[in-house]
């Protein structure tokens, strides 16, 4: 038997740097798709609770911190990211651990290089520290997540992930030059 | 142009699709052709004004929704959960 | 010439520019248009028909005279505004429109040709010989034609796109959009002030006007400080609020470096998309011409716009300056020169008029001519008295002042006509959310414009819930100015309307005559409005013409409609960030690396990249590749990725039900570690996907799409789901990024897949269309024994971390028992081979009936599509339907795209009867193979039919045939 080797979604890609700016990949030790079956929304949010100190998040929200959070990605269905999770019953569930990349924007100029891709308005008020959205990445699907004043959690399909790294690279170039010019 | 998904709040056009008139929800009953289903599938209004149509939040939630707009104006006035029947 | 103590720009700056390819001297702050003027340069380019002799019109966005290149080689821009580009060190400008050199232009002979060259000449002239227009007329006309040159290669990719979001938006940093941003911060709220040049101050930088007893300029500085101060307003100067779109979204230009030298990475522009909440309107208004006889020399411009020259850059466009109106403005202009110490002279058309100031007035005066080839020298004028000559070097005109109306008829409202002040005012309510102030509403006094940018701002508050918090507004003059309608003055020569396009009061009154007498008709028949400034200064002024010449009123002849952008908008700048990789997200699989390592040119597949093929050391050709590659599969092993196919988990009580609802073949009796294939309609009958879905456990499935179309099934089952069904207790989730998924094929296919799974399968444990999870390598993983080769053969996954290595270890195990990798071209034959359908011949208008899959609806259940498909029409035996080709004459070559006759027919739309879908040469069977579509299909097999393809010039002799050329038992992936 062959050792395989396992790689990551950025492969090397990143972190990347400009200005105040950086860009660099998160790996979660799981990310598991937790949805609820009819009438089981609230036993599935307490088994959460249970097994990581987590409630199931409300539509554009995040819970729990560290390593086992939850983030909401659509109607009914949420991500946990971090702690593997024991089956749970009256939810289905779908090992998603090597489906997304994941990567950290942070910086003062965050916000600023994410608005030059995602339609979404980011301020303070209606994007806070804990708030989340299913939105797009210039033209690619993405679960954003706010973990910070001045950072932000990008998840993009897996197979996307050097477009993702292009994108928000070209944007960081211009927001940083325009800073400093 | 922006349209307010009941989940995720006011959004980009640029992250819905449209699937025409509301009408598409109603899927007749019966698996023989029929005058119903000729309509379902082929019959729709083409109104100048105020209707409700199937939009999908496919750069967003995924959720489908029954959107409340006129056609003349572009004014939405509402967006409503296709699974709760649009109530 | 500049002019000492004047103008707000930074005169200890000096900055050096080409216009040209001449060096001239300007100070920070200075346009090219106002730099050339204090350089003594008048003549800035060339007009679009007559090649006439042109100087600068105006001092800002609405300039139709002096357009110029700025820039060099493929970053070079046409049809820049010499009044909005700052100049810089190293700024690179030229002329445009010309033949030789600007003062000689060789095309000026067209002005001599003006009498022939009216409205409607092209329409009228090239008519015939019919042969000449392509070959003469058009290449002729080309040359001659445009404003500016396009360059040949792309530009650089170097602007950007960016969105924004306020609870305000404020367009125009004027003294109403000021006082409307001031108001909104103040109330709380967030504001956007767009403003067009690069400071705010709008007219206040011009008019020498004080507010509440400051100087203006200084006033927009206290003002400024105070917005800044709120912490809420995000000032954006140099950007232009291009469009106006549903839902208060806006388009805006930014230029961000276009303004000065290179800097690294910074973007030249950035075309904003602003979402408000409320908006605020405050463009303002533009001066428009007169169109009297010879308008156009360089020399003569609006009078406003040489009050901007003097106070805002310093700069005199003349020293003896003739002023011609029909309103009160000019004699601010005057006031303004003499305040300057410049000579100036107001010819009022307006009778009993007297000066103001230490100025002479000529009352009751017209314009009728002016003199001066490359510059203006003189005029000539009337009054009661009769016809007077007078020397003067500058002439400005003012034919009063239209409020910029652009942006509120951007969604379609119609302006209103004012008769009090002969314009244009926008509808009330034209844009839900859109308040106006200031000059555009059509109230031309500063007392007026910040009032009412006060209460612009109050109703969008109020709509947004805001506290109210008021500002107190300052004093400032109330004077409005009083005007008089004079359109056109007769005369000898032509009076020109739109300078940019040279169009004429005479063309204007040719196109009614001729029967062009709506608005609409008149702009495409003389072009009118038509060029980069979309007759900003000239529109109203035609339409007077024509409501002169088709005795109607203003009101009557209305105007023609307003579209986005309001100034021209480069494209490079619109699609910034789009090209090369920028242009759609490229999905990359695991193997990506491994492939591409191999020299494997790779193809598209939807957004996906799949290599080709994969050469092998020698191989020159494609074609050496795929045969190698085909055989390697019939006679050892072949490893490809499938990773790209749509793979979609289902769960719940439901499934099995949502499963016998989404295929037409029954589900619900498939057990656990089995796969079936299902087919999937449109409710319409038609296929929409096929694919296989295995059961993996109690109501636990994974179904795959094919590449092409695994969003577009995805999204039908949310429909399904969402809006059909929502009862059901189902639900699912795409993996397909999650699993990397690698096809293994071929008689030694097992041999090989025994070397990686931690528990080795036989036949017995793990028959065809089995599933279940295996251990790879010691990783969990899933495998499948399903085959799209017709082969003995799996499909082994794992989660995509290990993607990559677990290929290159399958592949080197491949390589070692005789095969190896394959590409798309070599799966493409094999499936070819076997008669396996993809979305070639599954193309949107097929049905099960015509692929030959009407066993597969089942009859026991209802599901997407059945009341559809059984249309009678969609049933008949005479349909396309699928069949195998081959060659059987001297052309052994099949090509996909060409249709399908009767050897006798002419081969003519009327006498097709079917085509090809999909061609490969199997080495397998040693000729070309194909798949088509052919009327009546399986009751022609073994007929001899006509291949002709049109497109590439192939006629060939085919053979009708069964759509399985391969192992039609279908023992080979069995056993």
């Amino acid at each position: 038997m062959a050792n395989l080797t396992a790689k990551t979604a950025f492969d090397g890609l990143l972190p990347i740097a400009k200005g105040d700016v950086t860009l660099s990949e998160i790996t979660f030790d799981a990310i598991t798709w937790v949805a609820p079956y009819q009438g089981k929304a609230a036993a599935v949010s307490k088994a959460l609770d249970k097994q990581i100190a987590a409630v199931f998040p409300d539509p554009n929200r995040t819970t729990g911190s560290g390593d086992a959070r939850a983030v909401w990605t659509g109607p009914g269905q949420a991500f946990v990211l971090g702690k593997p999770l024991k089956p749970i019953t009256g939810a289905a569930m779908a090992d998603q651990t090597s489906a997304w990349a994941a990567c950290a924007l942070e910086g003062d100029h965050a916000a600023e290089v994410l608005a030059r891709l995602v339609p979404i308005d980011l301020r303070d008020d209606t994007f806070a520290v804990g708030h989340a959205a299913r939105t797009v990445l210039g033209h690619m699907n993405c679960v954003l997540m706010r973990t910070g004043a001045a950072r932000y959690e990008i998840m993009v399909f897996r197979s996307m992930a050097s477009t993702c790294a292009h994108e928000i690279a070209r944007a960081m170039r211009m927001v940083v030059a325009r800073a400093d010019a | 142009m922006q349209i307010p998904c009941p989940l995720c709040g006011n959004r980009d056009l640029r992250e819905f699709s449209i699937r025409g008139h509301a009408l598409g929800a109603k899927r007749p009953e019966g698996e023989t052709w029929s005058a119903d289903w000729d309509d379902f599938i082929h019959n729709r209004d083409n109104p100048a004004g105020r209707t409700e149509e199937l939009w999908f939040h496919g750069g967003g939630c995924s959720a489908w929704l029954i959107v409340d707009r006129d056609t003349v104006t572009h004014e939405v006035f509402g967006a409503k959960l296709a699974s709760e029947g649009g109530q | 010439m500049r002019l000492d103590g004047k103008g707000l720009i930074d005169r200890d700056t000096p900055v050096r520019f080409h216009f040209d390819g001449k060096a001239y001297e300007g100070f920070k702050g200075d346009t090219v248009a106002s730099a050339l003027l204090a350089n003594g340069v008048k003549l800035m380019g060339r007009s679009f028909k007559y090649h006439r002799p042109r100087g600068v019109m105006t001092a800002g966005s609405e300039e139709p005279n002096a357009l110029i290149q700025v820039g060099a080689g493929d970053a070079m821009l046409p049809n820049v505004r010499a009044t909005m580009q700052e100049i810089f060190t190293g700024l690179e400008t030229r002329s445009q429109n010309r033949l030789g050199p600007l003062d000689r232009d060789l095309m000026s002979v067209n002005d001599l040709l003006w009498p022939w060259l009216g409205a409607g000449f092209y329409y009228k002239t090239f008519m015939w010989p019919r042969a000449f227009w392509e070959k003469v007329y058009e290449p002729t006309i080309r040359r001659a034609a445009g404003l500016g040159r396009m360059t040949k290669g792309a530009p650089p990719d170097d602007s950007e796109r960016a969105f924004a979001f306020c609870d305000v938006l404020v367009i125009g940093g004027g003294p109403a959009g000021l006082m409307a941003a001031l108001t909104a911060a103040r109330s709380g709220a967030d504001v956007i002030l767009l403003e067009d040049s690069a400071d705010l101050g709008g007219r206040l930088l011009s008019d020498g006007e004080d507010i509440d007893g400051v100087p203006g300029s200084i006033w927009v500085q206290e003002i400024r400080d105070a917005l800044e101060e709120t912490g809420r307003v995000r000032i954006m100067t140099r950007t232009t609020a291009t469009g106006v779109y549903d839902g208060l979204t806006f388009g805006a230009v930014e230029r961000v470096g276009s303004h000065q030298s290179h800097i690294e990475d910074l973007p030249q522009e950035c075309f904003w998309r602003i979402q408000a909440g409320q908006a605020v309107l405050a463009a303002g208004a533009l001066e428009r011409p007169i169109a009297f006889p010879m308008n156009d020399r360089p020399g003569i411009m609006l009078a406003s716009a040489i009050r901007t020259y003097v106070n805002r850059y310093g700069v005199t466009p003349g020293e003896n300056v003739t002023l011609f109106t029909t309103n009160d403005e000019a004699h601010k202009t005057a006031l303004e020169l003499v305040d300057a110490g410049i000579k100036a002279t107001v010819l009022d058309s307006r009778p009993g008029v007297s000066p103001r100031g230490d100025y002479r007035v000529i009352d009751g005066a017209q314009v009728i001519g002016t003199k001066g080839r490359r510059a203006l020298t003189g005029i000539t004028y009337r009054t009661a008295s009769g016809t007077h000559d007078l020397e003067t070097d500058c002439l400005g005109m003012s034919g009063g002042w239209n409020p910029s109306v652009h942006l509120i008829c951007h969604l379609g409202a119609r302006p209103v006509w004012n008769d009090a002040i002969h314009a244009f005012v926008p509808a009330e309510n034209a844009v839900k959310g859109l308040h106006i102030a200031g000059a555009c509403t059509g109230a031309f006094s500063t007392a007026d414009a910040l009032a009412q940018g006060v209460e612009a701002a109050s109703t969008a508050l109020k709509t947004l819930g805001k506290r109210l918090r008021k500002p107190d507004i300052p004093k400032a003059s109330d004077e409005a100015g009083t005007t008089s309608a004079l359109w056109s003055v007769e005369g000898k020569g032509r009076a020109w309307l739109d300078f940019a396009n040279d169009v004429t009061t005479k063309d204007v009154r040719q196109s009614a005559r001729e029967g062009f007498k709506s608005v609409e008709h008149m702009k495409r028949y003389t072009t009118q409005g038509m060029a980069p400034d979309q007759g900003k200064s000239s529109n109203i002024g035609a339409l007077a013409v024509l409501a002169d010449a088709t005795g109607r009123g203003i009101p009557e002849t209305g105007t023609t409609t307003y579209r986005p952008p309001f100034t021209p908008v480069a494209l490079g700048t619109m699609a910034a960030g789009a090209q090369g990789k920028g242009f759609a997200p490229e999905r990359l699989t695991t193997s990506h690396k491994a492939v591409t390592a191999r020299g494997a040119p790779m193809i598209e597949a939807g957004l996906w990249y799949r290599p080709s093929y994969l050469p092998a050391p020698g191989e020159s050709h494609w074609r050496q590749s795929c045969d190698r590659e085909v055989n390697m599969v019939r006679n050892a092993v072949g490893v490809v990725d499938v990773s790209t196919l749509g793979k979609i988990e289902i769960m719940g009580k439901d499934a099995r039900a949502f499963l016998d609802f989404l295929y037409t073949n029954m589900f619900s009796t498939l057990k656990p570690g089995r796969v079936r294939y299902g087919l999937m309609l449109r409710e319409d009958g038609h296929v929409m996907d096929d694919g296989t879905t295995a059961c993996l456990g109690e109501n636990h499935y994974v179904m795959t799409t094919t590449t092409a179309a695994a969003g577009q099934v995805m999204a039908h089952m949310e429909f399904v789901s969402q809006v059909l069904r929502p009862d059901w207790d189902v639900r699912f989730v795409s993996v397909t990024e999650q699993w990397a998924q690698f096809s293994v094929a071929g008689p030694r296919a097992r041999d090989l897949l025994n070397g990686v799974l931690n528990d080795p399968i036989s036949d017995e444990t793990f028959p065809f269309m089995q599933c279940g999870t295996a251990r790879i390598h010691g990783i969990d993983g899933r495998l499948f024994r399903i085959s799209f080769s017709g082969e003995h053969a799996y499909e082994v996954a794992v989660p995509s971390t290990y993607g990559d290595a677990l290929y290159r270890d399958l592949v080197a195990r491949a390589e070692a028992l005789g095969g190896g990798g394959y590409g798309m071209e070599a799966l493409n034959v094999l499936r070819i081979e076997k008669g396996f359908i993809t979305h070639s011949e599954i193309h949107g208008r097929v049905t099960a009936f015509d692929t030959g899959m009407q066993g597969m609806l089942s009859k026991k259940k209802d599901f997407i599509g059945k009341a559809a498909a059984t249309r009678p029409g969609l049933l008949e035996e005479d349909r396309e339907r699928l069949i195998g080709l081959r060659p059987v004459g001297a052309v052994k070559e099949l090509t996909a795209g060409a249709h399908l006759f009767e050897q006798d027919a002419e081969a003519t739309r009327v006498n097709d009867l079917g085509y090809i879908t999909s061609v490969g040469y199997s080495p397998t069977l040693g000729h070309f193979i194909g798949l088509g579509f052919l009327r009546g299909g399986p009751s022609r097999i073994g007929h001899h039919m006509k291949m002709v393809d049109h497109l590439r010039g192939v006629t060939a002799e085919v053979e009708i045939c069964d759509p399985v050329f391969f192992d039609p038992e279908g023992g080979r992936a069995r056993g």
